[in-house]
């Protein structure tokens, strides 16, 4: 396979180094333009395995205090999955009562990772 | 007023992230007699409608979302058992402290407080601020508007998208919009620099492919009724729109993060001094405003972008007024201290002014600087001695900057009649 | 049948409506838009004119100093929000005092009370912030300030009270002729009335020659005005303003006008009855009706004309900015009376500056001449009550009376708009009046609420779940000024689309 190259923003600090990251079947061969470690290893995360926690709110029924009750993925989701997430909580209401870390939805878009609630309601 | 004037020790304004920290600070200092007023149904103030993670790396080492990041104060709050009244605004705070507020159970009432904390928070800049010529219809909203909507009532505000502002809370609803099933177009910055985060530009824009157009700003607004289009245009170095540069954007929404003024319409009623740059109330280093017993603490004695800042400030605050109140008051105040002087690419530093005696061993100086810098030098001046000087491989106005003073330099000055805080470039 | 349909519920419309319902007879007020006030009268100078601008003899010239008289007398009946603060016209050049002096005299001329010319020493005494170029000025301690949301309200509610009928969101498409009488076609019902009153502000021009196309050329049927029955041109002049904060409220405590000099006209700068300071407006002519938005240049030429009058105006503290259209016509009088060969057809048309200061005496005169047109009688004693309950306003309430209304509703202890101090209370109570507000806007007019610094910021969110409480309808129902305007399209997740770059981001 052909080697590929990424063009990164770091978002570890203000700096917003420019990262060149150049990858060959799939594997990170270097990481170029950082200034500092956390660079290297943001670079080499983002391009192989990049991940994020997804939040949002769903509707929560029978609470007194709250239309809707906020959530989130409980660890990160892969990126490409944000969507899938979403998708799969459209329609999900969540029961009064609910304390923060509660499931709200189980194993999310196939992800092994719970939904959980982030406020009281 | 039929009714008696209640004694407090203390009593915090606003019961969001700075009211909690200073309120749980001054009774961890002793003052047990606490009460935090607090005009929303909840406690947590604008966390409540943060819901993106984030909030508490400093403090908790964790990231966590705004309301957990609440959930953990309130918690506290709860365990100290501290009093606080809810669905109760502030209507009013007098020169010797009496607080008249009102709310649907109490009615009006009155409070003489042994000392006041100011910890309303900050508000958005509206539309009408930036005086965007074209039409006033419905879909143009501030970006914490449009949050509240979305993420506390469930309503979507739109599904066509224009930005102006590049703030925070404006980049946060970017991803926001974009998750619950709208489309945004674009994010303009009139700025040559975004004033967010990085990560949010990366993660909240970036992520769903959504440009961000630096140096463009809306110079139209058209629809009578709802929003349909926005026109936006580049601008030169000074901020003036370049003409022939327009693009006309087809949207049902314009969304504005332009920025965030401190809410101050209380102290400046009670005749504190305000500064002109910040906004916000001028204080010394106990926090404490031009009017003895009355500290300030949170966005509304500067905007922060960070909240464990906000707590960490207002523990300051807190801890400062519980020794106030501990002291007895000491209402006639002959000079504020040395003045800290904002120099050559600082725009402030909160405090404004520093009793070297009343201070703890060390202070943190919070200041934000002009523009964006690269490879300048912070440095502190002590008259003319230049005694701290540490090189910063970029600052920008978005992000808050600070500096350590330590009593013992201070003190070692005799006749110290300047502190100064400036940029340098070697 | 109707006595009376007025189109038009402008502060003209209302007015009439409220004059016309001493009498025994039926009105109908009929508006294109959702609520009253939309149009001229709600984005104007809010200025209660004195009356020494418009030439002696004219109708503007009687109209003016009469309505002025009355505004102050009808504000103690119909509660709404009107300051007698005074007006300086400042000559800003020696070589124009003789106009500052004219002034003065087509003003007493008018019958305008207590004008005087003032020198700089004591116009720099009433007013510290008079620009340094200030030579003299005109006084007239009759001049004031209005709400004029607050006006045409009330005028609406008292008329409504005593028995006129609203429809709104009803647009007239055709009249026509109907025997004796006349048909309306408006928002899809047909109307009948002996008398037709076109109140249509900057559209009058087209209801006025539709009145001609129906005049018979019979011209003997005459009341005390006629109009001729030639085709009216009424066009659109636009004035943009800017509103500062009431933190600015205080930059000036009169209201300043400028002497128009050889450089032009300049703009007011005044207080507001809400305490903001106005500034503006400018005079262009525009071609398209409804085109109520602001312009780059037009705001920059206020800024750049205040500075003639008044030093430093804090532009900084700007709140909002605005446009309105005022309904100019080239003779520049009121055009107001029966259209020659077209009995009970009446036009009050060209309602420009001053008019609304005119309003009140605008109702007297139409009204009573559509009492002797149809030979009305007077309502019979204590049938018709002038009174009309105002909306509290906690900005000026003490503490004592404030506590006392809270416990009478807890909802006065429930601040919403937060800037200018409106409580749950004032809504609910707003909400069930009648016209019934049932927009953003709507509520804005009668409290106060999002006028303030945060403009809607914090309370919109607050006001819509109010409305949609106490209306009965869905969130995606709530408008900010009628159908059209509605404040949220739908909820989340409803439609999610993935774009097609989700999840690769970064590598663009």
């Amino acid at each position: 396979m052909a080697q590929e190259i990424r063009e990164l923003i770091c978002i570890n600090c203000p700096m917003g180094c420019p990262l060149t990251v150049t990858l060959e079947d799939g594997e990170v061969l270097s990481v170029k333009g950082n200034t500092c470690p956390r660079g290297d290893s943001y670079g080499r995360k983002e391009v192989t395995n990049p991940t994020r926690i997804v939040t949002t709110s769903v509707p929560v029924d029978g609470s007194k205090t709250e239309r809707m009750v906020s959530v989130k993925t409980e660890h990160d989701i892969p990126k490409g999955k944000i969507f899938d997430v979403v998708q799969e909580l459209a329609g999900v209401r969540a029961q009064a009562p609910v304390a923060i870390g509660d499931v709200i939805l189980a194993n999310v878009a196939g992800t092994g990772v719970n939904v959980i609630a982030t406020k009281n309601a | 007023m039929s009714k008696a004037i209640e004694q407090r020790a203390i009593v915090v304004v606003g019961g969001g992230p700075a009211g909690l920290a200073a309120g749980i600070a001054a009774y961890e200092a002793g003052q047990t007699d606490v009460l935090i007023l607090e005009r929303d149904t909840q406690l947590g103030g604008i966390l409540n409608q943060c819901i993106h993670n984030g909030f508490g790396l400093h403090t908790f080492k964790e990231e966590l979302t705004g309301p957990e990041y609440a959930a953990r104060y309130i918690q506290r709050a709860d365990e100290l058992g501290i009093e606080r009244r809810l669905g109760t605004m502030v209507l009013d705070i007098s020169q010797d402290r009496i607080v008249t507020a009102v709310s649907p159970t109490e009615g009006i009432t009155q409070i003489k407080a042994g000392a006041v904390i100011l910890a309303m928070g900050c508000r958005e800049r509206p539309r009408g601020a930036l005086a965007t010529p074209g039409y006033r219809p419905a879909g143009v909203y501030s970006a914490g508007t449009a949050q509240r909507l979305v993420n506390i009532e469930g309503q979507l505000p739109g599904r066509e998208v224009v930005i102006l502002g590049s703030g925070d809370i404006g980049l946060i609803m970017a991803r926001r919009m974009t998750l619950e099933g709208a489309h945004v177009a674009c994010v303009a910055e009139i700025m040559p620099y975004s004033g967010g985060l990085k990560r949010n530009i990366v993660q909240c824009l970036d992520d769903f492919g959504i440009p961000l157009l630096l140096s463009h700003t809306v110079v139209d607004v058209e629809g009578r009724d709802r929003v349909e289009a926005v026109t936006i245009a580049e601008v030169d170095e000074h901020l003036r729109p370049i003409a022939g540069t327009e693009v006309r954007y087809p949207c049902d929404t314009l969304m504005l993060s332009v920025g965030l003024l401190p809410e101050n319409e209380l102290s400046r009623e009670a005749g504190v001094e305000l500064s002109t740059v910040t906004r916000g109330p001028v204080v010394d280093q106990s926090l404490q405003t031009s009017i003895p017993g009355i500290f300030a603490c949170g966005n509304v004695l500067h905007v922060h972008d960070l909240v464990d800042f906000v707590s960490q400030e207002a523990a300051a605050a807190g801890a400062n007024a519980a020794r106030y109140v501990a002291g007895g008051s000491h209402d006639a105040v002959d000079s504020r201290g040395v003045p800290v002087s904002a120099e050559n690419g600082v725009r402030y530093t909160v405090p404004s002014f520093v009793d070297v005696d009343a201070m703890d061993d060390t202070l943190t100086v919070r200041f934000r600087v002009a523009n964006e810098y690269r490879n300048r030098y912070v440095s502190v001046y002590l008259d003319d001695e230049r005694i701290q000087h540490r090189k910063k491989r970029v600052m920008a106005p978005g992000e808050m900057e600070q500096v350590t003073l330590k009593k013992a330099d201070l003190a070692a000055r005799e006749g110290l009649a300047k502190i100064t805080v400036m940029l340098e470039e070697e | 049948m109707y006595d009376v349909i007025i189109i038009g519920a402008g502060v003209s419309g209302c007015a009439i409506a409220r004059e016309l319902t001493r009498y025994d007879c039926t009105v109908c007020v009929v508006d294109r838009e959702e609520d009253v006030c939309c149009g001229t009268s709600k984005a104007n100078s809010a200025i209660v004119h004195a009356g020494f601008d418009a030439q002696p003899g004219t109708l503007m010239g009687k109209l003016n100093v009469e309505g002025n008289r009355l505004m102050y007398e009808w504000a103690k009946d119909l509660n709404f929000a009107v300051l007698p603060i005074g007006s300086l016209v400042v000559c800003v050049n020696d070589e124009d005092r003789p106009g500052l002096q004219a002034l003065l005299e087509r003003g007493e001329a008018n019958g305008v009370p207590d004008l005087r010319i003032i020198e700089r020493d004591e116009l720099v005494e009433l007013e510290p912030n008079i620009s340094d170029e200030a030579v003299a000025a005109l006084w007239a301690p009759t001049g004031g300030i209005v709400d004029p949301f607050g006006l045409t309200v009330a005028l609406a509610e008292n008329a409504a009270a005593n028995g006129a009928e609203f429809k709104f969101d009803a647009p007239v498409t055709a009249i026509e002729r109907a025997g004796e009488a006349w048909q309306v076609a408006a928002g899809g019902e047909t109307l009948t009335a002996r008398t037709v009153i076109n109140a249509a502000g900057v559209y009058a021009d087209e209801l006025h020659n539709r009145f001609v196309e129906l005049a018979s050329g019979d011209d003997t049927l005459q009341t005390a005005m006629t109009v001729a029955a030639e085709p009216l041109s009424i066009v659109a002049r636009k004035g943009e303003y800017y509103l500062l904060d009431t933190t600015a409220g205080q930059h000036v405590r009169h209201t300043v006008f400028m002497l128009p000099t050889a450089m032009g006209k300049g703009v007011l700068v005044s207080p507001t009855v809400h305490g903001n300071l106005i500034v503006g407006p400018t005079a262009s002519d525009v071609e398209d009706k409804e085109s109520t938005n602001t312009t780059p240049a037009g705001l920059a030429e206020v800024v750049s004309k205040s500075s003639l009058t008044v030093k430093n105006v804090p532009f900084r503290e700007v709140i909002t900015t605005f446009a309105g259209l005022r309904a100019h016509q080239a003779a520049h009088d009121f055009v107001i009376g029966e259209v020659k060969g077209a009995p009970g057809l009446f036009d009050c048309a060209a309602i420009e500056s001053p008019g609304l200061t005119s309003a009140p005496a605008i109702g007297v005169m139409v009204s009573g001449l559509i009492v002797d047109a149809l030979k009305l009688a007077p309502k019979p004693e204590g049938a018709f009550d002038p009174t009309r309950p105002g909306v509290v306003n906690l900005v000026i309430t003490s503490f004592e009376d404030w506590d006392d209304l809270c416990q009478q509703d807890p909802a006065f202890g429930h601040i919403v708009c937060r800037c200018c101090r409106v409580s749950e209370a004032q809504i609910v109570d707003v909400i069930h009046r009648v016209p019934q507000p049932r927009s953003l806007d709507a509520i804005k007019r009668r409290t106060g609420a999002t006028m303030g610094r945060c403009q809607g910021g914090f309370c919109s969110p607050k006001i819509m779940e109010i409305l949609e409480r106490e209306l009965g309808i869905a969130p995606e129902q709530v408008t900010k000024r009628g159908p059209g305007s509605e404040l949220v399209v739908g909820y989340n997740k409803d439609r999610i689309v993935a774009p097609d770059t989700a999840g690769k981001g970064g590598d663009a």
